[in-house]
């Protein structure tokens, strides 16, 4: 009982003490339960009905003396009950009005007593008793804790076999059922409840505002909605207040009185607090009744409205016949053909039978159009209806008093089946945004919305002249508006056009297709045309003999699969080999053409099979079914010809692909950069576009990038950067550029074509990725002295520092690079350092992305070379080096390998080496020895040389058994760690044991082979450190002998 | 007919025929006598197939249905109206049919539809061509109103002047922007898979085409 009081009773305010009951359904429901329940207790337990309660229940009762005959001792102002307790006490007590009772035994006789007012007398007990079950049975009975309160029961029950408790848990028992009965009743309840919806209450909004404005004959002078952002689910309510099932907010000014705020939430519409004055907020507390709907509501508020409302009524009349126009429409479909009825009222209902039915069925099946045009349709009709019934409802009552009782109660369940359907069709990922939009569609149905039905009635019931006519007219209407898109979906054209392309008529399919391709912009039409199985036929048009035919299927099919499913519909039934096909034609574009129905250019063919490949191929698995089928060869050399309707496809397609290392591959072996470098100079943006994006692409491959320069790619590509105006070209272009100058020949042509200070320039006010790229070229032209120098010059240092503070980490990554790179320079050194820019590399140590943790790393390198005091510099970081000295706790071997470089040059300062030594450098790059990557083992190596110089650090090492793994390093290949070894080892060597370890490992025997290596820093350690493994032996032996 | 007599009329033929070579026509004559039957030719008059036998041959080759528009399409060979379609009015019907350009076709066409010659598509006659387009629904008071509506359509689609007719003008410019419309009022050209598989079975020999 506890449960079902605390949840599903309603409570007039939230929180506990002060509240009462509402009379509403649901509690007289409940409250009527629990009367039962108690009624009948004497008679089903007797035994238990004996017990008594552990407190009393006590409440004020409105029951006069006189109701309490036999078994009472009735006195002037109290009464009892003879029936009393162990000590004595009455198991009743009346002392008007407060009353106290003790068992359910007196609990029936009191409601027997009550009578009419049984209700009433609940009511005030459960109000006063907020937590019945805990006074009954005692505090740890509460069911709130059932689990605890079941195992401790059963201690008790185990302890003693006391009579009572064994009573006490059957009340306990009892109660429970009860308490889940009551819930279980209270969910029938609940669901049977009248709950507004959003739509519907949209739908009223909307009704009432085209009957608002100035004027004696409007019903309302204003109704707007307080926020202007809907969300997904169609409410406007901010989500805390979404929540309590709150809707939209909405400011209505009547005729007659002062703007009214109202609430409308599912459980009805009332009066708020309003606005407050200052911010506009709303004050949500419910300052007046509950009202069902809005009409209601204002016909309560004013007069005026109700007035005019009744002078509407017959708009909306009119609105209705439109609406059964619409009905009758929808009979048809169902196939069901019925002499109209008169009465609209009964013909409306009638109609919502048929669709209740058939909605049932189509929640069943897929979804299907079909049912989505019913449900659309339905959605407005019985929205509609039962608007209008709330509306015209008390003034029109004598003519809607034939309407079966029934009625409203089936309007408003359809209107619930509804919402439940459209919801499970949001389910899936890809329909999410339907349901709004048909929502809008509903608002208002545009004419053409009808013309189109009918002609799709002619498409479904016509041979195939009248099927062709109704197809061209069909093409007159604007399909490029998505009202109409969404029409031909709506009235089940989808299928019948797709259903077209079954046929073998030749003439219904071109037209059904020429629709299909310009509707099939819209997503939501891509969707269901994937959803009918239309793409399959399409792929089998494809192999048409007649060209018109395949070109409209290739575009169609380039419309559709702009999405992942579609695509991998495409590819699974073929369609990607058959395309390929398709750009097989172009050999042959000269032969002469007559101009028909069925042919088009071979030229014409292959581009829509560019087109469509070109929408397919941004799925991995189809760039790989185009490479298999052939494409590749195909692709270039239709890159040859010079129409740019053709090369945009073209290069698209290509540029899509080479995202994969195989097509790199084949591109740089058909000799394609040639033309793609050939087309940079075309006069089309989109075709540069592509171009250089594929450029950028495919440029990774260093012979690429000198295929580029041999073509005179450069130079196109550096003159296209002084054209900033369109964005996402000069994304491509720059990122073209940034890939190319990994090259050192084509930085310097760069440098010719004085492409450095454009990019410099584009440093400020770009998007970013037009940045990132920027950024990325200019640190790879930073390689170069005279690149640093220019850039220095052009005032690009300021820019690029500024970029330390973004958050995209490609960008990042580029700019800590680029501003690393600078750094190798003293003079820019000198500005950065001026502009606080190694404190920004530093800060950006704390990056969660290991690629900038690792670039900022690697450029605070030549920071700390080059700058004056470095040492100083470093150790003004507060917490700075006890970061970077934490870093080498990480896991990515890029991140361990920069930030030992970077500690080899804070240890070149000898307070710093003495800080990072006490945050415990030594261990922890002991514990990284055991690697066998190449660049962490060099500039681990390096760091360690460096750390020896402080203290009794080379014991340290030795210590921590850095040094066997040290030796197998001088086993790599390469050269570099070779030589960082070497040293490390010379310094490690200064301390006899380690020269003990180095022997045991065999360093002598690798070491003496490094002492004849031409690199003379190699030969140098190599020999310092044998010199001081050999002087320890002869010290040993010296020693032994003497 | 002997050869001599069929290498002549081949020849004049050819001459007078801008889409079929020589050995077209040659197989084309051939395919004429041999539907019309050798035995008509001697007994002299009016050589050729009458309107029965040529609407036979539109239904088995070019799978036409419509009566009324095979009756028209008779009318379009036979040039002279003398009742029955002679030689040269096959061959050049024939020409029309499977290589006529756009113009032709459209010209053919629109005399096939305009039923009574007056030089417009009236109202009346597309009602007459349309009428059997729609599947009758019953429930519908009056079953030609999908038909009238039909009608509507078509002329909001191709009157271009608004004259509540379809003059050439109209149906030409219609056409243009529209191949599709071409036929609006019924097949009345053979489709492009019969017509392969007439040209395929005709003109089976493909080594005489590059004698040409």
């Amino acid at each position: 009982m506890g449960v079902a009081l605390t949840k599903s009773a309603q409570w007039t305010a939230a929180g506990y003490g002060t509240g009462t009951l509402e009379i509403t359904p649901l509690n007289e429901a409940i409250l009527k339960e629990i009367i039962m329940f108690v009624e009948s207790f004497i008679y089903k337990h007797p035994k238990e009905a004996k017990y008594v309660f552990v407190e009393p229940l006590e409440w004020k009762t409105s029951l006069d003396l006189s109701a309490f005959e036999s078994g009472y001792v009735v006195s002037e102002t109290t009464a009892k009950s003879e029936e009393v307790d162990k000590n004595g006490q009455p198991l009743l007590f009346l002392s008007v009005p407060q009353i106290k009772i003790r068992s359910f035994g007196q609990l029936s006789h009191f409601l027997f007593m009550a009578k009419d007012a049984k209700l009433k007398e609940a009511q005030a007990c459960i109000e006063a008793n907020r937590d019945p079950v805990a006074k009954i049975l005692g505090s740890e009975y509460n069911t709130m804790k059932e689990d605890s309160t079941a195992l401790n029961i059963l201690d008790k029950i185990t302890k003693d076999d006391d009579p009572e408790i064994e009573i006490k848990i059957k009340i306990a028992m009892l109660l429970k059922q009860l308490d889940l009965h009551l819930l279980n009743h209270s969910l029938k309840h609940i669901s049977l409840e009248i709950r507004l919806n959003p739509v519907s209450v949209k739908k009223d909004i909307e009704l009432l505002k085209r009957f608002s404005g100035k004027g004696e004959q409007t019903v309302l002078e204003s109704i707007e909605y307080t926020s202007d952002y809907e969300f997904s689910n169609g409410c406007r309510a901010p989500p805390w207040r979404q929540i309590r099932g709150e809707m939209c907010y909405v400011m209505v000014k009547p005729h007659d009185v002062e703007t009214l705020c109202v609430t409308c939430s599912a459980k009805g519409v009332f009066l708020n607090g309003g606005k407050t004055d200052d911010e506009g907020d709303i004050d949500y507390e419910r300052k007046g009744e509950i009202y069902k709907d809005l009409v209601t509501f204002l016909k309560e508020k004013s007069a005026k409205f109700s007035e005019n409302m009744s002078k509407h009524v017959i708009d909306f009349k009119e609105e209705q016949k439109e609406m059964d126009q619409l009905g009758e429409a929808a009979k048809e479909e169902a196939g069901t053909f019925q002499k109209a009825i008169s009465g609209s009222d009964k013909r409306s209902l009638e109609k919502n039978q048929i669709n209740f039915g058939k909605n049932q069925m189509a929640k069943r099946l897929a979804p299907s159009l079909n049912w989505k045009a019913t449900v659309n349709y339905k959605d407005k009709s019985s929205g509609k209806d039962s608007q209008e019934e709330k509306r015209g409802g008390k003034l029109e009552s004598r003519r809607k008093s034939s309407a079966p009782p029934g009625r409203a109660q089936l309007l408003r369940k359809s209107v619930e089946r509804i919402e439940e359907i459209s919801d499970s069709s949001s389910e899936s990922e890809e329909n999410e945004e339907t349901p709004e939009h048909r929502q809008e569609a509903n608002a208002d149905l545009p004419s053409e919305y009808w013309q189109i039905q009918k002609l799709v009635k002619y498409l479904k019931g016509g041979n195939q002249t009248a099927t062709v006519i109704a197809l061209c007219s069909m093409r007159d209407f604007n399909l490029a508006q998505e009202t109409c898109q969404l029409a031909i979906r709506d009235v089940g054209g989808l299928e019948v056009l797709i259903n077209l392309l079954d046929t073998d008529e030749v003439k219904c399919k071109i037209g059904s297709l020429k629709i299909l391709k310009e509707i099939s912009h819209n997503p939501q039409i891509r969707r269901s045309i994937v959803d009918l199985g239309g793409l399959p036929i399409m792929v089998n048009i494809l192999d048409s003999p007649h060209k018109s035919l395949k070109c409209l299927a290739a575009e169609t099919i380039a419309n559709v699969a702009k999405f992942r499913r579609a695509r991998q519909v495409v590819r699974k039934h073929g369609g990607i080999t058959r395309l390929v096909a398709l750009l097989d034609c172009a050999q042959s574009s000269a032969e002469p053409m007559q101009s028909s129905l069925y042919e088009a250019r071979d030229v014409e063919v292959a581009r829509c099979g560019a087109l469509a490949l070109w929408s397919c191929s941004k799925s991995y698995a189809n760039k790989e079914a185009i490479r298999k089928a052939g494409g590749i060869p195909l692709l270039a050399r239709l890159l040859k010809t010079s129409h740019e309707n053709m090369l945009i496809p073209v290069v698209g397609t290509l540029q899509e692909c080479a995202s994969e290392e195989n097509y790199r591959a084949a591109i740089k072996a058909e000799r394609i950069i040639e033309n793609l470098v050939k087309n940079l100079s075309s006069e089309n943006e989109q075709l540069q576009e592509h171009c250089a994006m594929a450029i950028y692409q495919c440029a990774e491959d260093e012979e690429t990038r000198d295929l580029v320069r041999l073509h005179g790619g450069l130079k196109p590509l550096a003159s296209l950067l002084n054209n900033t105006d369109n964005k996402e070209r000069l994304a491509a272009v720059t990122g073209a550029i940034w890939k190319c100058s990994i090259s050192k020949e084509n930085v310097t042509k760069f440098r010719e074509y004085k492409a450095i200070e454009t990019l410099v320039g584009l440093l400020t006010d770009q998007p970013e990725e037009v940045l990132v790229n920027v950024v990325g070229a200019l640190g790879e032209c930073c390689q170069e002295y005279e690149n640093r120098v220019i850039i220095r010059k052009c005032g690009g240092i300021q820019p690029l520092v500024n970029l330390l503070v973004g958050i995209n980490q490609a960008l990042l990554v580029n700019v800590t690079k680029a501003v690393g790179a600078c750094a190798m320079e003293p003079e820019s050194m000198t500005i950065i350092d001026r502009l606080d820019g190694v404190r920004l590399l530093w800060s950006l140590l704390k990056n969660p992305h290991p690629d900038v943790k690792a670039s900022a790393a690697w450029a605070l390198c030549p920071c700390i070379q080059n700058a004056k005091d470095a040492g100083e510099m470093v150790r003004s970081f507060v917490g700075g080096l006890e970061l970077v000295v934490n870093l080498l706790k990480s896991d990515n071997k890029e991140v361990l390998a920069s930030v030992c470089a970077a500690i080899t040059n804070i240890a070149k300062d000898q307070e710093n080496l003495a800080v990072i030594t006490d945050h415990g450098v030594v261990p922890l790059l002991s514990k990284l020895a055991n690697t066998n990557n190449d660049k962490l083992r060099r500039h681990l190596a390096e760091a360690i040389s460096r750390c020896c110089m402080w203290g009794r650090n080379r014991v340290a090492f030795g210590e921590h058994k850095a040094v066997a793994p040290l030796v197998r390093y001088l086993k790599s290949n390469d050269t570099n760690v070779h030589r960082a070894t070497a040293q490390a080892l010379y310094q490690l060597s200064e301390d006899a044991d380690n020269c003990i370890t180095m022997h045991e490992n065999g360093a002598v025997k690798l070491l003496l082979a490094m002492v004849g290596s031409p690199d003379q820093e190699l030969q140098e350690a190599a020999a310092g450190c044998i010199s001081n493994i050999r002087r320890l032996a002869l010290a040993t032996e010296k020693a032994r002998y003497t | 007919m002997n050869r001599k007599k069929l290498q002549k009329l081949t020849d004049t033929l050819t001459k007078n025929c801008k889409h079929f070579n020589t050995f077209e026509v040659n197989y084309l004559i051939k395919l004429f006598y041999n539907l019309v039957g050798e035995g008509v030719e001697r007994q002299g008059t009016a050589i050729g197939l009458d309107r029965n036998a040529f609407r036979n041959i539109l239904h088995m080759t070019f799978g036409m249905t419509d009566d009324m528009i095979m009756d028209r399409v008779f009318r379009g060979f036979d040039k002279d109206n003398d009742g029955c379609v002679n030689v040269t009015e096959w061959i050049n019907g024939l020409s029309l049919f499977l290589r006529g350009s756009l113009e032709e076709k459209m010209k053919y066409c629109f005399e096939v539809f305009d039923l009574n010659g007056d030089g417009f598509i009236s109202k009346e006659e597309m009602f007459h061509m349309l009428k059997n387009s729609l599947l009758k629904q019953p429930s519908e008071e009056d079953p030609d109103e999908g038909i009238k509506d039909l009608v509507e359509i078509t002329l909001k689609k191709m009157d271009r002047d608004h004259d509540g007719k379809l003059s050439f003008a109209d149906y030409e410019q219609a056409v243009r922007e529209e191949t599709l419309l071409l036929e609006a009022f019924g097949p009345c050209l053979p489709d492009p898979k019969s017509q392969m598989e007439f040209e395929a079975q005709v003109f089976k020999d493909p080594n005489d085409f590059n004698d040409m």
